[in-house]
């Protein structure tokens, strides 16, 4: 199909021109008609095409030469009644399929007009079988027949399109060119308003359709190889291969090929074939068949041979058989063009190869598949699972057919429970679309209607929190053979080491370990490991602050799961509940954690965190789970009475920070939201009183609480942009994390409440509601303003007046830090800032350059943060 | 003018459409509210009406189309020529 359309003559180009218009018409119309309209065309098609099988059966014989009448006919019912069989109920208009579960409801859109190829050796059966699906889809089919099967083609096409016609359908729905030119092929090809090619027939036919630069679906050639295993029942496969190879005289592209037979069979299954009609060649017949029925040049089968007799072919090649001869089998010694009988052979000649083990067999049948089959049609027979599987996983065909003919196995619906075709997709080995067996979907554009689903959110905290003064005594009613406490020097120190050791139950035998009060080093992390392990704690006990109780839940893990990875655990993810790297479930050891906190900003005791520091390859390792929450919290304030000022204002803002951002965040829920709208309000009210009074115990209390609720907030809602620019800043220039956050909070808010540049993909969140937030913010502290605008203005200003009073420096500037210093970090910092996971819950997508004006809004300090892209929504 | 199309005559309406565009100027309306489905001799007709109608530059504007009609005209690409109206 190399010649170009260019030299239609005008004429010519207005008749095929006409065609594709009236197609066009006709599909535009069907476009209105419903699922019962088709069906109501359909059924009576059907039986319009069981009544003319035989006729159309004839013609077809009559024409092509090729093949057998009974056979034919068959094959005319089976692409009537069988492949109505499988639509008829199937839904091909409107929504065709329902995922209620999944939001999703699948929906039909016709292809428009199918320009269709249809063969010499199945034409009136392929004809019937796509108008059927053509008009159950809804399309309009120009039918391109083989030219020596144009007659038979013509007539089925006509029963089928008067009958169509007659119930209903538009009328130009089918349409079959009148003469045949190659020429006519490749302008309608071509052709912009033709939507689909079906092309079934020989490679050329495909590949044209394929080199088309449409969509197109082409189906051709096949080299079925069958492997007969010596468990297989005998008698059965050797009658299924002969039924299947001389059905229609081996005309159908999945007939069997090449017999690949167990050398302890060989003998037997041989005399059982000759029984049953097939001549076994010697050499010297086989030599001849080699030499006569596949052409020498090109190595293809002869097309004077194709679906032609046995007896008809021996007489035309000289060989001398019995009358009632069904089938010539060839003995070959291999594959390939030394071995010319290995080939498709669309009549009933077989190759046969004796294997001498399986190992041989499945190769042979490998063989034979990449000898022009692969993606079509290959057989076993055997009555091992486990060969049947093997040969299932080397052979690269679209149906695999076990213990059944291949050619009526195919078909599908006859032998198995594929789909009725008559057009084997043979996937990317054989130059195709598909593998499928062709259908009326592949005769759809399939539309999804998706509806917006909420991902199922969570809410996890510790299974016990005791707070108050003196929650400590809790330790007493948790029973324990073995406790080891992690703690730091200033525990001891303090006496809060001893306090903790004598509200531990009697009979527990106590151990305490003292780590340093730094970010925990694996080398401390596997120390203590060790003294779990030597003292088989069933109790942990983290006193301290969030180094401690870090150190203790790596330690946990380790110590439980000593396979864990923590390298490997520390992955990074962007959903919690779809993390690719899962955290150990099998334990050697179970220990309970219970965390008791020191300072009131990290909430470490109930948070699912736990940061590590790799001093040897630099780095620090974040690792982030819900088995790594603490059993246990105790919110005890007599740990926190004695907490300098500067540590009480940097951990309470840090606290403030975890509230505001959780309750921003885009995984924020009511139930979050609960946590971090009270965190606020008792940090607004008790840090500036916990700062100036440090002995106020319901101060401190309540400070303590507010750190270990916003805590339960964020560790369900995650953190935001402030905290990846406060990690970003404070390790680049060595400010405490409170402190850190301290100095960008007033811009954050500012920044989060003004309309996004970028919008973060928040399925869970209806609109942009962050600066709504901060409105309900402001109305719960009671900072007033009539307007959106004003209310996050007045959180900004009350932020700002907060920090005012705690003596945090009002800007980077204040810290020392240099103008020149700072835009040289620039580039770094929002390198690091944009790197951090922290920013990927927060309510806006930041870009790089907003990250930028974010740290120089901080740098110049307080009383510059406003927000941007007015809302003047009235709350 | 304005003509309103019977939906049990779709074709007729069309044609007689087509002869009035002798005496019609300007623009011709057709109402096609009662009309819900459409067949490709409707279709014919609609592109024979077209044709009419634009060699006497007369503008030719459907109302009370379907979506289903609408798409066919999409389809067919007839919409483009037609103005349409709510």
């Amino acid at each position: 199909m190399t010649t170009s359309a260019a030299s239609l003559h005008q004429e010519r180009i207005a008749y095929l021109e006409g065609l594709v218009s009236q197609a066009r018409t006709a599909a535009a119309v069907f476009t209105q008609y419903t699922q019962e309209d088709v069906d109501r065309i359909v059924k009576p098609m059907v039986v319009a095409g069981l009544e003319q099988a035989q006729h159309l059966a004839r013609l077809a014989i009559e024409e092509t030469k090729l093949g057998v009448l009974e056979d034919k006919a068959l094959k005319n019912m089976v692409a009537t009644e069988f492949v109505y069989n499988y639509v008829k109920d199937k839904r091909t208009v409107g929504a065709i399929r329902e995922f209620p579960e999944r939001g999703l409801v699948e929906m039909a859109e016709p292809i428009g007009v199918i320009f269709s190829l249809t063969p010499i050796t199945n034409p009136t059966s392929t004809v019937l079988f796509k108008c059927i699906m053509a008009i159950k889809t809804r399309n309009a089919v120009i039918f391109s027949p083989h030219p020596n099967a144009w007659h038979c083609c013509y007539e089925a096409v006509k029963i089928m399109y008067e009958t169509a016609l007659k119930h209903g359908a538009p009328e130009g729905v089918f349409t079959c060119l009148e003469s045949h030119d190659l020429q006519d092929n490749v302008y309608l090809m071509g052709h912009k308003d033709v939507g689909l090619i079906d092309a079934t027939g020989g490679p050329g036919v495909v590949r044209a359709a394929y080199s088309s630069g449409k969509p197109a679906l082409g189906v051709g050639a096949g080299n079925t190889p069958v492997y007969l295993e010596k468990t297989a029942d005998l008698n059965m496969a050797v009658v299924d291969i002969i039924t299947s190879k001389t059905f229609d005289n081996g005309t159908i592209c999945a007939s069997e090929q090449t017999v690949v037979i167990d050398d302890e069979i060989y003998e037997v299954v041989l005399k059982k074939f000759a029984d049953l009609g097939a001549h076994i060649c010697n050499k010297k017949e086989t030599e001849i068949l080699e030499r006569t029925v596949i052409d020498p040049e090109t190595g293809f089968m002869q097309p004077t041979a194709v679906g032609q007799k046995a007896t008809d072919i021996a007489r035309m090649v000289g060989l001398s058989v019995k009358p009632n001869t069904k089938l010539l089998m060839a003995p070959i010694q291999g594959v390939g063009r030394k071995h010319p009988l290995s080939v498709e052979k669309l009549f009933p000649v077989l190759a046969v190869y004796r294997a001498k083990s399986v190992d041989e067999a499945l190769k042979v049948c490998v063989d034979v598949n990449h000898a022009g089959g692969l993606g079509h049609t290959a057989v076993v027979f055997s009555r091992n699972d486990a060969i049947i599987q093997k040969f299932g996983e080397v052979i690269n065909a679209g149906r695999i057919l076990v213990n059944s003919p291949g050619s009526i196995g195919a078909f599908g619906g006859v032998y198995n429970d594929m789909v009725p075709t008559f057009s084997f997709g043979c996937g990317t080995g054989g130059g195709n679309s598909t593998t499928d067996n062709v259908n009326v979907y592949h005769y759809l554009n399939i539309k999804r209607v998706a509806r917006r689903t909420q991902a199922h959110m969570w809410f996890r905290v510790p299974n016990q929190i005791y707070f108050n003064l003196n929650a400590v005594e809790n330790l007493r009613r948790l029973a324990s053979r073995s406790t080891v406490v992690i703690t730091n020097p200033a525990m001891e120190q303090m006496g809060h080491v001893d306090v903790v050791r004598r509200q531990l139950p009697p009979q527990t035998l106590i151990h305490v370990s003292v780590i340093p009060d730094a970010e925990p080093e694996v080398k401390t992390v596997m120390e203590g490991v060790a003294a779990l392990n030597f003292y088989k704690a069933d109790q942990i006990v983290a006193l301290g602050g969030g180094s401690v109780i870090d150190a203790a839940k790596i330690m946990k893990l380790k110590y439980e799961s000593p396979e864990a990875d923590l390298e490997e655990l520390a992955a990074p993810f962007m959903d919690i509940r779809k993390r690719v790297v899962e955290y150990p479930t099998e334990k050697v050891h179970r220990a309970r954690l219970i965390a008791i906190s020191t300072t009131s900003g990290t909430g470490s005791e109930v948070t699912p965190f736990a940061v590590l520091s790799d001093k040897e390859r630099g780095r620090k390792v974040t690792l982030a789970d819900y088995s790594l929450t603490p059993d246990v919290a105790i919110v005890d304030p007599q740990f926190v009475m004695s907490m300098p000022k500067g540590l009480t204002a940097d951990t309470g803002i840090d606290c403030l920070t975890h509230a505001l951002e959780a309750a921003v965040s885009i995984y924020a829920s009511p139930y979050t939201d609960s946590n971090a709208m009270q965190a606020i309000r008792l940090v607004f009210k008790y840090l500036p009183i916990s700062y100036n009074h440090p002995d106020d115990e319901e101060a401190r209390s309540m400070m303590h609480n507010a750190a270990c609720i916003a805590a339960i907030a964020f560790s369900n809602a995650a953190v935001g942009v402030n905290h990846a620019l406060a990690h970003a800043f404070g390790a680049r220039f060595g400010v405490a994390h409170g402190r850190a956050n301290a100095l960008m909070l007033p811009h954050v808010i500012a920044y989060n409440a003004s309309v996004p540049t970028k919008f973060m993909p928040s399925p869970n969140q209806r609109g942009y509601v962050a600066h709504k937030k901060y409105a309900t913010i402001a109305d719960l502290l009671g900072l007033g303003g009539d307007t959106i605008e004003e209310k996050v203005q007045n959180l900004v200003t009350a932020t700002e007046q907060l920090l005012d009073q705690l003596a945090v420096p009002r800007s980077i500037a204040d810290l020392g830090i240099s103008t020149e210093n700072f835009e040289r970090a620039m580039p770094e910092l929002s390198k690091i800032a944009f790197d951090d996971p922290s920013w990927r819950s927060n309510p806006r997508m930041p870009l790089v350059s907003e990250l930028v004006e974010l740290f120089w809004s901080a740098y110049h300090g307080r009383g510059v943060a406003k927000t941007k892209g007015s809302r003047k929504q009235t709350a | 003018m304005f003509l309103k199309i019977d939906a049990e005559r779709v074709i007729d309406c069309l044609r007689e459409a087509r002869q009035k565009l002798n005496n019609a100027e300007g623009e011709t309306v057709l109402d096609l509210s009662s009309v819900r489905r459409i067949d490709p001799k409707a279709v014919t007709a609609m592109e024979d009406l077209l044709g009419a109608a634009e060699a006497k530059a007369i503008k030719v504007g459907l109302r009370g189309v379907n979506v289903d009609i609408y798409k066919v005209l999409k389809l067919t690409r007839l919409a483009p020529r037609f103005c349409f109206f709510t």
